[in-house]
């Protein structure tokens, strides 16, 4: 800290800037490295992950030297050293969320990796070393649960900036409730995907598509409670059978896979069991017909139906391929519906009809609203949960506030 | 003979009426000199889980207001309090302060609440923003009220504490269950009189007087409330709110400011009570897209 507050916003700026050509740099090396270690296909790590996380750093290096005109009337400071924890989900693209924001904003940074996918982190520390930027700014630490306990209980921490699950962000919470230390929690969710009536038929398919099976279903923002209008549900559901039957599944390092490995045995686990307690619930489960490999942990593209609203598939955080799909009639009863959870991190909302988007979007009470699309993130764009995903932003301007002191 | 006072009862606010607390009980804090200030109700847990009910019923009332609308009830109140104001000073002296102070804290609290009438259509064009994505889509951050707050009152000051942090949280649009100050409750219930009769809806704001160390509890452990805001430096309560708010995420504000003096407001006490909410939407690039105008 003592470093780096010595130097000045303008070249701490450049620092910054340095880091994210080195990545781009090295995008198709991150790309294989992060696709082989966490079993994410390469076309979204190197079309998404690794471009988002290069432009994130690219971001936030412009905002070094321009604080003062982010917050207006008040005088911006760091605060100090930040304790980091990210998840296995998207392992580079977390890292440059955290890292990049906090370092503009002037603190140092200390982060751990999530335990089954540290590598890219530590090919970012790499990077961070050969950009010059002074020993000690960013520090990354590995480990399991255990070590980051460690760094959020440490004496010498003024905030910690956690993703992950709601369960270990409320234990967070309360094991810093005797100190000063600030924090934001980027938590679970279990996000509506909306489908009305007039809505384009075969692109809300593919939103359905892209907002669940997306990463395998490893997003926390995943669209996996769909509701759609009843006048459409048939045509829907036939349409959304027909694609999922077409998905490719298997090798992640194959350009042409569409849904690759489920990150762990232990998740693998998690979601089948998910997948038995929604049989026993009395839901119907459609699961693609695609051969799975024989070796590696993967998990057919599933949907229920017939799910009703207090069925646990509905209620909990799934973390993996698994849509659960209800109806409804009237834009008051979904509106009711989806906001019906603890979460609200985001929400899908499909109508061809202004009027009516904007009515959903801002009723629904969640972070981000993505009409007509779904799955999009940007630099610039806040991301973030209201109620139990959550609290603080990551991305654009608002994504500066967890990081600074205002006086 | 001096004509014997009248010992007031002051009754609690809830969903835009003025009960005496479930409990039945009563409380008898006393001024400077020793003289008892009134019958103050000694609230219970119920009373808070009453508010609660009330506040979120409000919610969508409040929060789908236009901005204007609630910048005009904002106003209405200062209005109805400057009406009032010697009864206010009269109840602060009566609470101990000297007449200037009194006053100045009068003045100063109906001064709040026009500073804060006027940031409600305004607010949003600071804070919010329209985002540049990389991709084709329309893509805007607004805030947006957090819901339910739980405020515990400044229990240094009678009106000027709660005027401070009130005005912020209603003016974005949350609803909110006041813990009044517990030795200093009689502006509290005075200024509900103010609210009562100021076009705020029901619910909007309840006001509950009792003993801080009953009612936070259930104040911070409540799964229905998703902001706490605190004006106080007491280590013990911060920790308990902190470890209680937990439960249900609730977003936690602690302030240890002097509200008297006049840099106590701003902006950025409307936004520690707001939500982000980005919304996408994609842009079709087909006709136009090269037009030389």
């Amino acid at each position: 800290m003592n470093i780096w507050s010595k130097v000045s916003p303008s070249e701490k700026s450049k620092y910054i800037y340095r880091i994210a050509r080195l990545m781009q740099e090295r995008a198709r090396e991150l790309a294989i490295i992060e696709t082989l270690d966490s079993g994410k296909v390469i076309r979204e790590s190197r079309d998404i992950d690794i471009p988002l996380a290069c432009n994130h750093f690219f971001y936030y290096a412009g905002w070094t030297d321009k604080l003062q005109y982010a917050f207006p009337n008040k005088k911006v400071s760091p605060l100090g050293v930040v304790g980091q924890i990210i998840p296995w989900n998207f392992p580079l693209l977390m890292a440059a969320w955290k890292i990049a924001p906090a370092l503009a904003a002037g603190n140092t940074v200390v982060l751990k990796p999530a335990e089954t996918t540290s590598l890219t982190a530590l090919k970012l520390a790499e990077i961070i070393r050969d950009s010059g930027l002074p020993d000690g700014v960013v520090n990354i630490v590995t480990g399991y649960g255990d070590t980051g306990a460690e760094l959020v209980n440490h004496y010498d921490i003024n905030k910690i900036a956690f993703t992950g699950s709601t369960t270990v962000g409320k234990i967070i919470q309360k094991s810093i409730s005797g100190s000063d230390k600030k924090v934001t929690l980027e938590l679970g969710g279990k996000s509506a995907n909306i489908i009305l009536e007039d809505a384009p038929i075969d692109q809300a398919v593919e939103g359905i598509i892209n907002g669940i099976f997306f990463n395998q279903g490893h997003v926390c923002c995943a669209g996996s409670r769909l509701f759609v209008q009843e006048s459409i549900y048939d045509i829907i559901i036939k349409k959304l059978k027909r694609r999922i039957d077409k998905l490719i599944i298997g090798d992640p390092l194959d350009k042409n896979t569409d849904i690759g490995a489920i990150n762990s045995k232990e998740q693998l686990n998690t979601i089948n069991n998910y997948i038995n307690i929604g049989k026993s619930e009395g839901s119907k489960i459609f699961q693609s017909s695609y051969k799975l490999p024989n070796k590696g942990y993967y998990c057919a593209p599933t949907i229920f139906t017939d799910v009703s609203q207090s069925n646990r598939i509905f209620q909990e955080e799934i973390f993996g391929p698994v849509l659960t799909i209800q109806t409804f009639r009237t834009i008051d009863e979904v509106i009711k519906k989806a906001n019906n959870s603890p979460y609200g991190l985001a929400a899908g909302v499909w109508s061809d009809k202004g009027s009516r988007v904007f009515n959903l979007s801002s009723k629904l009470r969640a972070g981000v609203v993505w009409a007509n699309t779904y799955n999009k993130f940007d630099p610039t764009s806040p991301f973030g949960g209201y109620k139990e995903s959550g609290f603080g932003r990551e991305g654009g301007l608002h994504g500066l506030s967890p990081y600074i002191n205002l006086k | 003979m001096e004509r014997l006072k009248i010992l007031k009862t002051y009754k609690i606010y809830i969903g835009g009426s003025f009960p005496r607390t479930e409990s039945g009980r009563y409380y008898q804090p006393v001024n400077h000199k020793g003289d008892k200030l009134g019958n103050i109700c000694q609230s219970s847990r119920k009373d808070i889980r009453n508010s609660v009910v009330e506040a979120r019923k409000a919610f969508s009332v409040w929060s789908e207001k236009s901005n204007f609308n609630r910048g005009q009830i904002l106003y209405r109140i200062a209005e109805m309090l400057e009406g009032r104001k010697s009864q206010f000073v009269d109840e602060l002296i009566f609470q101990s302060l000297s007449k200037s102070n009194a006053e100045k804290e009068v003045n100063l609290s109906i001064d709040r609440l026009i500073y804060y009438a006027g940031w409600c259509d305004k607010y949003s064009q600071v804070l919010d923003s329209v985002n540049p994505v990389a991709s084709s889509h329309f893509n805007f951050s607004i805030n947006e009220p957090t819901g339910v707050v739980g405020l515990i009152a400044d229990q240094n000051t009678s009106l000027i504490g709660l005027v401070s942090l009130l005005a912020p949280i209603i003016v974005g649009g949350n609803t909110c269950v006041v813990i009044a100050s517990e030795n200093l409750p009689l502006s509290a219930i005075t200024f509900a009189e103010v609210l009562n009769s100021s076009d705020v809806p029901a619910g909007v704001v309840n006001i509950i007087t009792g003993f801080l160390d009953e009612l936070i509890k259930p104040l911070t452990t409540h799964m229905d409330i998703n902001s706490i805001a605190y004006s106080g430096k007491s280590e013990k309560i911060k920790k308990q709110l902190k470890e209680s708010s937990a439960l249900n995420l609730k977003r936690i504000n602690v302030y240890s400011r002097d509200w008297i003096k006049p840099v106590s407001q701003d902006l950025y006490l409307i936004s520690d009570f707001q939500e982000i909410k980005t919304t996408w939407h994609p842009i079709e690039n087909i006709g136009g897209s090269s037009s030389q105008y």
